[in-house]
């Protein structure tokens, strides 16, 4: 696994730049790698971080959009409109958690 | 007497009574299995209808005629699970206490979560889907007289039951349209909301070039909002529109409802279980099995059969107070059909995806991976004696449950 320098930290990521350790993660990585999706961040964009945060720890899993949607309470147009065209996956990769598993 | 109540009478929970009333003593166990209705129906054999390979009755028998002796059938519709109180009630207001309880309710397509999808103005006559009996015989009759225009074929939302379903379904319509000599009246476009053809790269790039190869376009990352039902047109949550004038699509799956009713789903209705040993997440004296769980597998036949084979196993020591041994690794083994009577052969598990190489299968020989045959066509048609004469019946078929890399190339590592 590689590690590269976010934000003057140390951090392990996957071939595809997801971190891979749930606690190397804080919210000036999240600003840093919302910058290299161009997202900009606002209120609305952290109460979904938040949310896969704390969804992650007692689920061991990230959430789906789905679920973003019907237990997180963010409808799914919306998460397209706040990180567009490929949310579940930018989601997750400023939430610094695994791609969801979506799909075999 | 010890109670175990199996909900489902479908691939899985049919297999799961066969392997445990062999297992466990008919005097200190007994066994239940509840379905809604009688009706088995031989689900590969669905995609196949649509183009007239199969009469719709030639898929379907009596669930009854599977059960072995000792397990009573009880047809009937499920309430709820009270699984707290260790009971299950049916909507007739019987009670089945259970010491354990299976769930292998399955996972069923379902038009209404999309808006404008079940609209009768076009619900089964420009749209369809092809994983029910009804939809897939509507859908027989109005390929029969179509003359031609934009066909999407279109997924809403992974999970959904066999998840190359849809490939194959446009690889075969593109060959009956040419068959018909009708191929260049006829534009079809993929419609996925995943990246590429498919989920796992080798075998997304592989199937890629095949949709290119018979001039079928891919539109990825597409999440259907809503369906105009006026103009015929599929709005995406980005905006995107695509017109068709003929939809064949898989709708969002989900689980049974009174799995959400019970407490027991997550938002799709599926059982939160361990995905080694499908023991829910919940309650200790409670499994999920085939596509009614959560694990993150193909919700497919394949996948079901591979897992019960080791749950039995598991079952028979879990019952005896100790620890499970056996260990699912997510091992699906999936033909693809690609149409002109040649089709392919993916087996992959949790951690492998699908690579190219050789199949080793005893007596019948080596079937090609991940490469377009005749005789994986082949192995694809002779499945429907397989299933019926050996598989759900829970006879040994010479494939192991967990994936083997034999014969497999391993892809270059970067």
């Amino acid at each position: 696994m590689p590690v590269i320098e976010i934000a003057s930290k140390q951090v392990h990521v996957n071939d595809e730049g997801f971190m891979t350790e749930y606690e190397e993660w804080s919210e000036e990585i999240a600003r840093v790698l919302a910058q290299q999706i161009e997202v900009d961040l606002t209120e609305e964009h952290w109460k979904i971080i938040r949310f896969l945060r704390e969804d992650f720890k007692t689920e061991g899993e990230t959430a789906t959009s789905r679920r973003v949607q019907t237990v997180g309470g963010v409808p799914i147009k919306e998460q397209f409109v706040l990180f567009p065209k490929k949310p579940a996956k930018k989601m997750a990769y400023v939430a610094g958690l695994p791609k969801p598993k979506g799909c075999v | 007497m010890r109670n175990i109540v199996v909900l489902g009478g479908g691939t899985a929970g049919t297999m799961v009574v066969n392997k445990l009333r062999k297992k466990l003593k008919s005097g200190s166990w007994h066994i239940t299995i509840v379905d809604q209705d009688n009706d088995h129906i031989y689900q590969p054999g669905l995609l196949l209808v649509p183009f007239g390979v199969y009469e719709p009755i030639q898929l379907v028998k009596k669930r009854n005629h599977f059960f072995p002796h000792g397990v009573t059938f009880i047809e009937a519709e499920i309430d709820r699970v009270e699984a707290q109180l260790n009971q299950v009630i049916l909507t007739d207001s019987r009670t089945l206490p259970y010491d354990y309880l299976i769930i292998a309710t399955g996972t069923s397509p379902r038009p209404d979560q999309t808006p404008g999808m079940d609209d009768p103005k076009v619900w089964r006559k420009t749209v369809f889907d092809f994983f029910t009996l009804e939809g897939s015989t509507a859908l027989r009759s109005a390929l029969e007289k179509w003359e031609g225009g934009t066909l999407v074929v279109q997924i809403c939302e992974m999970p959904i039951k066999c998840p190359v379903a849809p490939l194959e379904f446009a690889f075969l319509a593109d060959a009956f349209f040419e068959k018909k000599k009708m191929r260049e009246k006829v534009k079809i476009v993929y419609v996925t909301p995943l990246e590429g053809a498919f989920t796992k790269p080798v075998c997304s790039q592989q199937l890629g070039y095949m949709l290119h190869d018979r001039q079928i376009e891919l539109e990825p990352d597409f999440m259907i909002e809503r369906i105009d039902p006026q103009t015929r047109t599929m709005h995406s949550m980005d905006e995107r529109e695509i017109p068709f004038d003929l939809l064949v699509t898989v709708p969002v799956n989900m689980g049974a409802d009174f799995i959400a009713r019970s407490g027991l789903g997550d938002e799709l209705n599926y059982v939160p279980v361990d995905k080694e040993t499908f023991l829910s997440k919940k309650f200790t004296n409670v499994f999920a099995l085939g596509d009614a769980s959560d694990i993150p597998a193909s919700k497919a036949g394949s996948v079901a059969h591979f897992a019960v084979e080791l749950f039995a196993d598991n079952f028979v020591e879990y019952v005896e107070g100790k620890p499970m041994t056996h260990r699912f690794d997510g091992h699906a083994n999936c033909f693809i059909e690609s149409g002109h009577g040649k089709g392919l052969l993916i087996d992959f598990n949790y951690t492998t995806e699908p690579l190219r190489g050789k199949f080793p299968i005893p007596i019948i020989g080596p079937l090609p991976l991940l490469k377009e045959s005749r005789l994986n066509h082949l192995g694809k048609l002779a499945f429907r004696w397989i299933y019926w004469n050996l598989l759900i019946k829970g006879r040994n078929i010479p494939i192991p449950a967990l994936m083997s890399m034999a014969g497999k190339e391993r892809p270059v590592e970067k």
